[in-house]
């Protein structure tokens, strides 16, 4: 697996930016940075990026890099806790949906139609309205946004596995509920959920870094990427560095996700092969 | 059951689902309903004023009674009272909704024509340098976020060429158009980089699946010019995904681009949903989303309309 | 005189390495105008690459000429090489010049364009039709290759017809504008026999009409008997034996040639069905399977504003039974219930009404150990993330046994018995070819020491001489094991070499049921006359086919629809077919 990832072009490039953004989060969320996030260093306000500031200080002098560690600790903790809850419950919904069929297939996939009439923003946006704003509010948003794309990633394929031959096979043997959806059904679906996951993990970043840009996801003092760029809108002018390195650290972050889930799709999908580049 | 039937009978199903979760999620909003209801001024309310406001909204009553009266009243069109604007809610949207909607609009097109032609141009280019290319800009479009790129654009010209691009009062389409598509042009681009992205990418592998499919190779073997066997024989056959796709974007897009809206200062749907929950507008909330669920789905019913046109297998129920 | 087409030296590789990567190497041949060139192998023997680069189609897939001819003489005597042209200058043989027809005719038409469209499109290219003209053309098109209502056809789209009139759909389009080279790449092997022998025979007469020369490619060297002049042997890309028709199928040289014609399954009338077991009359009152009145119907969906319109008739009130150590054939085109049948038998379906017994009792579900199934594609039967161990201990656990040294013993010793190396028990199916999945697939069903094996389509998927093997191994182990053996197959040829039974399944009904020799060499009812005569044979030459166009019937009825009772005439001892009205 991780042999064809790296023979990979795009796998190998994704999987290298996501390992590196990996140790960046683990080092920021440890308060491993070269400075406190938060100490306002009152001299260098402002101050254009040098060796002890790499990307310069904000307004009120604080280090930027340090601070976009801790924001890409902030933005990853967040990404990985709403996809692991939505890849759980989004299992789970799409299997028995699939397995089961009839009144709970029809009862699971409207509620999920239900969730996606919204577009993602607005149903984050409501549910922050009804929580109030926070990580772990952002965190249940995020999931609950991304659990009918789940239930739907799973529910297809569960539904074309079910109609495979080595499930009517397994029927004909007797084999239990619990052994047909655990080894026959949720084995082969390791595939589809894998890039689905790594997907999700993109799109994650990109939700919490908006709700954090309209002030309703991470609050202040805490750095979040999301915050960092609005913070930077008066003062792109004079301090440019406080808009790019944020922006690009969302950019390369979301693109390294994007990247590996092409590869992985392409790896477990030999009749896209053609199309690695 | 033919597929048009069959999303026919669901639409309203799912409207009701909608409605439902936005009424309660509304309720679910800690604080009592006046607070819920009037916001910050609630806090000047007698205890006396209050029940006499329970009453007169009906809140006392059962929360299904609640939900039949508040649904028979979205029935006549009346969603309520914006205590931020002290006018009718539908009145509000309505005013926001022509920017929404031009905004979609010119986004999609822009979407459309740069993505699609640019998809099947790296399709039929494939694994030559150019489809690279295409392919390496589409995923840098889809990989970043709308508002990164509307902050860039605007870094840009004011960095580039000291321009900033037109703020100030909004001018409507019909008042002033010149006025009004230079202060929406920017917006429109913005929106539709990620999406032209998405549109090149998935034409490009849609193409690609259907060129190498049978009847394209029967095409071939009767003559036909390559030209004609993309555009005619293999194109419409690849639209499908590329519908599904512009459809779904599209329909998030009339629920507003808050972001967008947002650093360029419009007054669209997506800021006035976000203003109504900062200022605890939750009448003008509850009616936004409820608006906003059912132009999505309006907008689903039209691709599935567009599907039954395209593809002949879908109109007599094989799809689905 | 000069021939039409002539092949010297072909080769053609795949990929970015196209040296290393070579398919066909150095195929030589000629076609005189006229002529009929049958080029047969099996999957993988280059066969239909060779046709592909005539019409230089294979560049589209990847693949490149590497070296060799292929010069079409044109009209007005100038010669063009092929393999050197121009995609402007092919674009202008293909479909004028060269036509081609294709194996899958479903997926071969333009989903979204009308048949009329597609069938013009040929005459816009090429004969500069527009309009009225196109469509007249069209009309007389579909005329020619004898569709019924061409007019009113041509407004229809591919999913609209099946798949033996979009097959004809197809060969109008390719012969719309006279070309003198057809190319006909497996065109009938998706198709059901009767409906094969309907488009072979339509091909012989349009060849007759027109004078043009065909190549016809097919892995089946029984269909070449009835069309071809010439034939050439393909095996790992090289032409083995090349000659006139009677020259190759009745002196063979080449071994490849013998083993073909030799090892693999023809059909001979009856001639060669088993003689190894005889029903005798203690017996029969003690079946391993005894089937009684099984009925499946499917209720038909109806609309929002529609009441369902009836119910699909799949299997209708079927009985047989079936001895310990034989076998039973159930024989039938798509749609003949015959799928159907052996899945209500496991459990898979639920009859709608009717049952059926074994020795140890009624099975009302999938859970009786002594009948298990082979399924027809190796490569869908197997989960393709589990481990042989894992897959042959399945069923054990399933059955409540444990997974202890006894069945890791079993699962060896019957792997060893179906031909499998022992150490494959730590591979995945994928590492197998399709013949060895099937093995694993018998093994695997064979776990339970069953009394009964149900094997649907089970030899339908692999290559003819893989066949060969996997009918021989069954036949082997059913004197080994005393098994009794559903066999649910369309390929009579197949059936001959095993069953000891046969039954006939027409739309949902048994119409003829006997001992197997007896119903080959003489049917009754007249569609298992149909069938049989449709077989293609190596003893029947250029056979003159009749040329039929009868549809299968709508197995829709209407809500309270009971067939009427079954009237049945006895031919022999054990040998009855339905009576006709």
């Amino acid at each position: 697996m991780l042999r064809a990832i790296v023979s990979h072009p795009s796998g190998r490039i994704g999987g290298t930016i996501v390992v590196i953004y990996v140790v960046v989060a683990l080092l920021g969320m440890f308060d491993v940075t070269p400075h406190n996030p938060l100490q306002q260093y009152r001299i260098d306000r402002l101050h254009s990026p040098n060796a002890s500031y790499w990307m310069g200080t904000d307004l009120f002098g604080r280090d930027v890099a340090s601070r976009l560690m801790k924001g890409v600790g902030q933005s990853f903790f967040v990404g990985f806790c709403s996809v692991t809850l939505a890849t759980l419950a989004g299992t789970v919904l799409g299997l028995t949906a699939a397995w089961f069929g009839k009144a709970w297939d029809g009862l699971v996939m409207r509620i999920m139609d239900v969730l996606l009439a919204f577009p993602a923003i607005l149903l984050a946006l409501l549910i922050i309205a009804i929580a109030g704003p926070g990580t772990w509010t952002s965190i249940a948003a995020i999931a609950i946004v991304y659990t009918p794309i789940f239930t739907r990633v799973v529910r297809g394929p569960a539904l074309s596995i079910k109609a495979r031959e080595f499930v009517d096979a397994a029927r004909t043997f007797g084999s239990s509920r619990r052994y047909i959806l655990t080894r026959h059904l949720l084995l082969n679906l390791v595939a589809p959920l894998t890039v689905q996951v790594t997907l999700a993990l993109a799109w994650s970043l990109l939700t919490e870094a908006g709700l954090s840009f309209l002030g309703l996801g991470t609050q202040p003092p805490a750095s979040s990427l999301g915050l960092m760029l609005a913070d930077s809108r008066n003062l792109m002018e004079t301090a440019p560095w406080l808009l790019i390195f944020p922006a690009l650290a969302i950019m390369i972050s979301i693109l390294g996700f994007n990247l590996l889930g092409d590869a992985l799709r392409d790896i477990f999908d030999p009749r896209t092969r053609r199309s690695a580049a | 059951m033919s597929y048009l039937t069959r999303r026919l009978s669901t639409f309203p199903l799912v409207m009701l689902g909608v409605s439902i979760l936005v009424f309660v999620a509304i309720r679910m909003v800690p604080g009592d309903a006046i607070t819920a209801m009037l916001g910050t001024e609630a806090g000047l309310l007698t205890p006396a004023q209050r029940e006499a406001l329970a009453n007169y909204f009906g809140i006392d009553q059962p929360i299904a009674v609640q939900y039949w009266h508040w649904l028979l009243g979205v029935f006549r069109g009346d969603l309520g009272i914006s205590v931020t604007y002290g006018k009718p809610v539908l009145g509000v949207i309505l005013e926001r909704f022509p920017l929404t909607l031009q905004l979609a609009l010119m986004s999609m097109c822009v979407a459309l024509l740069v993505g699609l032609p640019a998809g099947v141009f790296a399709a039929t280019r494939n694994e030559k340098m150019s489809d690279l290319a295409v392919r390496i800009f589409a995923m840098i479009g889809q990989s970043t976020p709308n508002f990164v790129v509307g902050l860039l654009i605007i870094y840009a010209l004011s960095a580039g060429f000291g321009i900033l691009p037109t703020m100030g009062e909004f001018t409507p389409l019909l008042v002033d158009p010149l006025r009004n598509l230079g202060q929406m042009i920017l917006p429109a681009v913005t929106l539709g980089f990620a999406f032209a992205a998405s549109v090149t990418r998935i034409s490009r592998s849609a193409m690609l699946d259907v060129l190498s499919d049978d009847y394209v190779r029967t095409a071939r073997s009767k003559g036909v010019p390559k030209r004609s066997v993309i555009w005619r024989h293999a194109l419409p056959n690849a639209l499908i995904p590329v519908v599904t796709l512009s459809g779904v974007e599209f329909g998030y897009l009339l629920g507003g681009a808050v972001l967008v809206e947002q650093i360029y200062a419009l007054p669209g749907l997506g800021r006035l949903v976000l203003d109504a929950i900062l200022q605890r507008d939750y009448a003008l909330v509850q009616g936004c989303v409820l608006f906003i669920a059912f132009n999505f789905m309006v907008v689903n019913l039209i691709v599935d309309l567009v599907y039954v046109a395209l593809d002949p297998r879908i109109r007599l129920g094989e799809g689905g | 005189m000069t021939p039409l087409l002539s092949v010297s030296n072909l080769r053609v590789g795949f990929g970015r390495n196209p040296l290393e990567n070579e398919v066909v190497r150095g195929v030589s041949f000629e076609l005189a105008a006229g002529e009929t060139l049958a080029i047969v192998g099996e999957s993988g023997s280059g066969k239909s690459v060779t046709a592909l680069s005539i019409n230089r189609l294979v560049d589209f897939g990847g693949g490149k000429i590497i070296s060799g001819t292929v010069n079409l003489a044109r009209t007005g005597n100038s010669i063009l090489d092929l393999a050197k042209a121009d995609e402007p200058v092919l674009e202008k043989i293909r479909g004028s010049e060269i036509g081609m027809i294709f194996q899958e005719p479903m997926t071969s038409l333009n989903p979204v364009l009308t048949i009329g469209t597609q069938i013009e499109e040929s005459f816009r290219l090429h004969r500069g039709l527009t309009g009225k003209q196109a469509t007249a053309a069209a009309k007389d098109a579909l005329d020619r290759v004898r569709i019924p209502d061409a007019a009113r056809r041509l407004k229809y789209t591919p999913n609209q017809l099946s798949g033996g009139m979009l097959q004809r759909v197809m060969i109008a389009t390719a012969l719309a504008c006279n070309p003198r080279l057809l190319i006909a790449d497996e065109p009938t092997t998706a198709l059901d026999v009767t409906v094969q022998a309907q488009i072979m025979a339509l091909l012989a007469q349009l060849k007759r009409e027109t004078g043009m020369a065909m190549i016809f490619i097919t892995h089946d060297i029984g269909l070449v008997a009835g069309i071809a002049d010439k034939v050439m042997v393909m095996q790992a890309g090289e032409a083995v034996e090349q000659g006139g028709l009677g020259d190759v199928l009745d002196r063979p040289q080449h071994p490849y040639t013998r083993h073909l014609l030799g090892a693999v399954p023809h059909f001979e009338s009856g001639r060669a069905a088993r003689s190894d077991y005889v029903r005798d009359q203690l017996e029969m009152a003690s079946p391993a399977l005894r089937v009684d009145g099984l009925t499946v119907r499917f209720k038909v969906a109806g609309g929002v504003f529609r009441r369902s319109p009836g119910s699909v008739h799949a299997v209708e009130n079927i009985d047989f039974d079936l001895m310990p150590r034989e076998t039973l054939a159930i024989v039938g085109e798509s749609g003949s219930g015959k799928s159907t049948t052996a899945r209500a038998i496991l459990g898979l379906v639920h009859p709608t009404r009717g049952g059926f017994a074994t020795h140890t009792g009624r099975i009302a579900d999938a859970t009786d150990p002594s009948v298990q199934m082979v399924f027809q594609n190796p490569y869908a039967s197997l989960n393709p993330r589990l481990r042989v161990d894992s897959i042959l201990a399945e069923p054990v656990i399933a059955a409540g046994g444990r997974v202890n040294g006894e069945t890791r013993a079993r699962m060896a010793a019957l792997l060893k018995r179906v031909g499998l190396p022992e150490n494959c028990l730590e591979r995945y199916p994928h590492q197998f070819s399709g013949g060895q999945r099937q093995r694993l697939c018998i093994a695997r069903a064979l776990m339970l020491n069953p009394s009964i094996v149900v094997l649907d389509e089970a030899v339908s998927a692999l290559d003819v001489s893989v066949q060969a093997k996997v009918l021989e191994l069954l036949v082997d182990l059913q004197r080994e094991y005393g098994l009794a053996y559903l066999f649910v197959s369309h390929d009579m040829a197949v059936v001959e070499r095993i069953a000891h039974r046969i039954a006939v399944l027409y739309a949902g009904e048994i119409v003829e049921i006997g001992d197997a020799a007896s119903v080959l060499s003489n049917p009754q009812h007249s569609y298992t006359k149909r069938l049989i005569s449709a077989v293609p044979s190596i003893d029947r030459r250029n056979q003159h086919f009749e040329l039929d166009t009868r549809q299968v019937p709508s197995l829709v009825r209407p809500p309270g629809f009971e067939p009427p009772v079954a009237q049945w005439r006895s031919f022999g001892p054990d040998h009855r077919a339905r009576a006709e009205v």
